[in-house]
């Protein structure tokens, strides 16, 4: 791929981007997000199309229009959020739309399962054809979606973030596996933001940020300093900087958890946060870091461990009793877990204030309408009328919405997973403020993000995950520079 | 912000062109708010009007065209006789009645298949407790008919994960099969008049006690829709589910209450039906929910929950009788007037469906 370039709504997001990948090579892709990684990738494999540029395959010029001509050309992408249904089996599943049929037209199952039989024994692994997908684990389904690729004679597979659904063992059959495709000639781009997987698998690495390539190297010739630099880069806007603010940590903590399990992924955290503080929690994908948070408002289920609100041990089992306690949850997905996306700016914000403006059973619209509006000025959300369904608003106007959902509800903790994903830099400065607002009103503020930018520009402290174990806290004041962060984000 | 930089969103989901453009650079956005101070209910008139589209009225204009065709067409047949029209309202107001709780069930995205078969037994349960009883208690062992069923529903939807549609499939069958086998099906006479009159045959100087019935019943389904928390929330639970748990909104407890009051209201809508036909029997309000869920998903309630009126169902449910009263009066044989009246609720519903994408 040469000169790439691509700007949606007037915006370039890719800057004349070269990205050159070897027969059997395995070429790690890495980036901070929205540095363009997605982008390339969705061109390479026909979903968007090149604003300018040129795309080569095997030395000759080619046009990749849509997903087909992708495949066309042996390019594959193996889905993050996995293309296969459930209650077919793994050979129906690989050759679903493309069948082999019998004499008469008619399916032949046989003929299926002995091809899924051979694609699996070439990357090694024994499975069963007739088993039904639902009865097999993450794994197996990444297994399947590559038997997929190769069943089409892929030469080029794209993998992004492969191993943040899978277990340590799945991940070791997983690199073993593309040891073996390498040796067949297969080619793969590796996208993750796990520097320690980069270094054990890839070959070569491309450095994205901001459009643009910053470097693409030999991985053996470098450093994970110099990558993370690399990936960093100059130091952002004036937006970001730190604001040093004082906490006072003296008293009880106004949230304090200790040892706390819940499901697969928070395996053992503890923390405390104070009134006043924003406490940032950082970690990689699959660290436990969202999945803390459901169980902090009731939506997972608190195995063991306790969780204390002002000095007072508590029991969450729903939202309820988070909510009770005064905790409240910014959730990870605005659109699925955060709206409802055709009801009105008015009702969402109201939703979890419904018992509070009601008189004699009735809802008191004239306060309901009064408080909706300071809100949505206090907070600057952009819309034409409050009546209007969230669904038009853009991204940073609808979090927005669901911010000042929860800051009306005048909770004492506040959680916010990622509440800058998705939203262009002057919300993501907005909500910035408005954090820092909040705690120096007094209230224990939870920021999760994987943009650590971000998170060192609000934070007072933060508490690193790994594999669900919260393994170092950090004072704001210790951390020098990004650079160091994502190296204890890395390495704990 | 002040400095207003361009609002448009970097997000590259928003950029593939899956959401619509951005509004928030509208110049009217901004100089709407300022002027809200003065006038607050006259803004709000028009920013409610302005926001959505005529698809919504599509049972409005439908209905008022349908009258209107009717009135000049068979008006020498007696169409707008007064009689004839009390008669649509009486024959339309047993499913106008279920049909207000079925817009909760079906705004909060469930359904209940049920709500026929549980008509003709609480009729029969009613009848048989008035006969031995009299009538006070046999109004409450009606009602308590259509508590039981309902709670059964609710708790086997929300406790045991069943979909509401296997759950109330198989209610409709069993609901109906216990009113056979308590009545060895035959019709159960009531004879006390004071109930047949209250319940369905009488009236209350020119006015039917049906439509008394109707009104209280739309009345009540439409303020507590619109107005109180509960209403909100059976909405925020149909339009996402998810969301509504993570505001707190306790969504199984919303879905177990719309699917008991489902199930109490069609023990009344079959009181009304033994009140108008002076006994109980199962075959009362037979196959009745289809018509029930034709008239709410006419009335512009969406299939998918999220968006409810009352009185769209309620509208939805006079337009059908009025189809059927019209296609009558035209001298149309049955077979053609199922025919008409199916294509008339497909051509509505298919008007007053979104497009893909807007």
């Amino acid at each position: 791929m040469s000169g790439i370039a691509k700007a949606f709504n007037g915006i370039p997001v890719l800057h004349g981007v070269d990205f050159e990948l070897k027969r059997g090579e395995v070429h790690a892709l890495v980036g901070g997000n929205g540095a363009g990684k997605s982008t390339l990738m969705k061109i390479l494999e026909g979903i968007y199309s090149a604003d300018s540029g040129t795309i080569e395959v095997d030395g000759k010029p080619v046009q990749i229009k849509s997903p087909e001509d992708a495949r066309q050309h042996g390019i594959a992408m193996i889905f993050q959020e996995f293309s296969l249904v459930p209650t077919l089996s793994v050979a129906q599943n690989i050759f679903l739309a493309r069948e082999p049929r019998a004499v008469g037209g008619l399916l032949d199952d046989k003929e299926a399962e002995r091809r899924t039989r051979d694609l699996f024994s070439q990357l090694g692994v024994k499975v069963d054809p007739r088993t039904p997908m639902a009865n097999l684990s993450t794994g197996y389904w990444q297994l399947t979606e590559i038997a997929k690729a190769l069943s089409i004679n892929a030469r080029v597979l794209i993998m992004d973030e492969p191993t943040s659904s899978l277990t340590a063992t799945e991940t070791e059959t997983l690199f073993a596996l593309m040891d073996r495709l390498q040796s067949q000639g297969i080619s793969l781009i590796y996208i993750s933001h796990r520097m320690e997987e980069i270094f054990r698998v890839a070959d070569r690495v491309t450095v994205l940020r901001d459009g643009r390539v910053v470097i693409t190297e030999r991985v053996p010739d470098l450093t994970m300093e110099r990558m993370i630099e690399q990936i960093v880069g100059q130091k952002m806007e004036q937006a970001f900087a730190w604001k040093e603010r004082s906490v006072d940590r003296s008293g009880i903590p106004i949230l304090e958890v200790t040892d706390l399990v819940s499901g697969r992924r928070v395996r053992d955290v503890s923390f405390s946060l104070y009134p006043g503080e924003i406490l940032g929690i950082a970690g990689l994908m699959g660290s436990g870091r969202t999945e803390l948070a459901r169980a902090l408002f009731g939506i997972d289920r608190i195995s063991s461990g306790t969780v204390e609100v002002n000095g007072r041990p508590i029991d969450i089992h729903s939202p309820d009793d988070a909510l009770a306690a005064g905790i409240c949850l910014v959730p990870e997905d605005r659109r699925l877990q955060g709206l409802v996306l055709d009801h009105s700016v008015r009702d969402n914000l109201l939703l979890p204030l419904l018992g509070r403006i009601q008189q004699g059973g009735l809802i008191d619209d004239k306060r309901g309408t009064k408080l909706v509006r300071s809100f949505v000025k206090s907070l600057r959300v952009k819309t034409d009328s409050i009546f209007k369904r969230v669904r038009l608003l853009s991204g940073g106007n609808q979090q927005k919405v669901v911010i000042a959902k929860w800051l009306a509800y005048e909770p004492d903790i506040l959680i916010m997973d990622e509440p800058t994903a998705g939203i262009d830099i002057g919300a993501k400065t907005e909500i910035l403020d408005v954090i820092r607002r909040l705690a120096d009103s007094g209230k224990g503020i939870i920021v999760i993000s994987s943009e650590l930018t971000e998170l060192l520009a609000v934070s007072d402290r933060v508490v690193v995950l790994r594999n669900g174990v919260s393994k170092r806290e950090l004072m704001r004041q210790e951390i020098q520079t990004e650079e160091m962060l994502h190296h204890v984000v890395q390495t704990a | 912000m002040s400095s207003k930089p361009p609002n448009v969103e970097s997000d590259t989901q928003a950029a593939a062109g899956t959401q619509p453009p951005i509004t928030s650079t509208d110049p009217n956005g901004e100089a709407a708010r300022p002027s809200m101070g003065g006038s607050v209910p006259a803004v709000g008139l028009r920013e409610r009007v302005g926001g959505v589209d005529w698809r919504q009225y599509v049972v409005y204009i439908g209905f008022v065209l349908l009258f209107i065709f009717f009135s000049v067409f068979l008006n020498s047949s007696g169409f707008l006789d007064p009689n004839n029209l009390l008669n649509i309202v009486r024959q339309t107001a047993i499913i106008s009645v279920m049909a207000v709780a079925m817009t909760f069930v079906i705004g909060a995205a469930e359904i209940d298949l049920s709500v026929g078969s549980v008509a003709g037994l609480a009729s029969v349960t009613t009848a048989m407790a008035i006969g031995s009883f009299g009538v006070p208690v046999g109004i409450v062992v009606g009602l308590l008919t259509g508590l039981v069923v309902g709670l059964v529903n609710g708790l086997l939807v929300t406790r045991v994960g069943i979909p509401s549609f296997l759950v109330t499939l198989g209610m409709l069958g069993i609901a109906n099969g216990v009113a056979q086998w308590i009545t060895a099906t035959a019709p159960v006479p009531i004879l006390n008049d004071l109930y047949n009159n209250i319940f369905g045959s009488g009236n209350l100087g020119p006015i039917p006690s049906l439509l008394i019935w109707t009104t209280v019943l739309v009345v009540v389904g439409q303020v507590v829709l619109r107005k109180t928390p509960y209403g909100r929330q059976v909405l925020a639970t149909g339009g996402n589910e998810s969301a509504a748990r993570f505001s707190g909104v306790k969504t199984l407890r919303i879905k177990l209450m719309v699917l008991t009051f489902s199930s109490v209201v069609a023990a009344m809508a079959g009181m009304l039906y033994a009140g108008r036909l002076h006994s109980g029997r199962f075959q009362w309000g037979q196959g009745d929910e289809l018509s029930v869920i034709a008239a709410v998903i006419l009335g512009g309630t969406s299939l998918f929950g999220g968006n409810a009126s009352v009185i769209g169902s309620l509208l939805g449910s006079l337009m059908i009788g009025l189809i059927n009263n019209g296609l009558i009066l035209m001298g149309l044989e049955s077979s053609q007037q199922q025919i008409v009246r199916g294509v008339i609720i497909i051509l509505a519903v298919a008007l007053a469906r979104k497009r893909p994408g807007s």
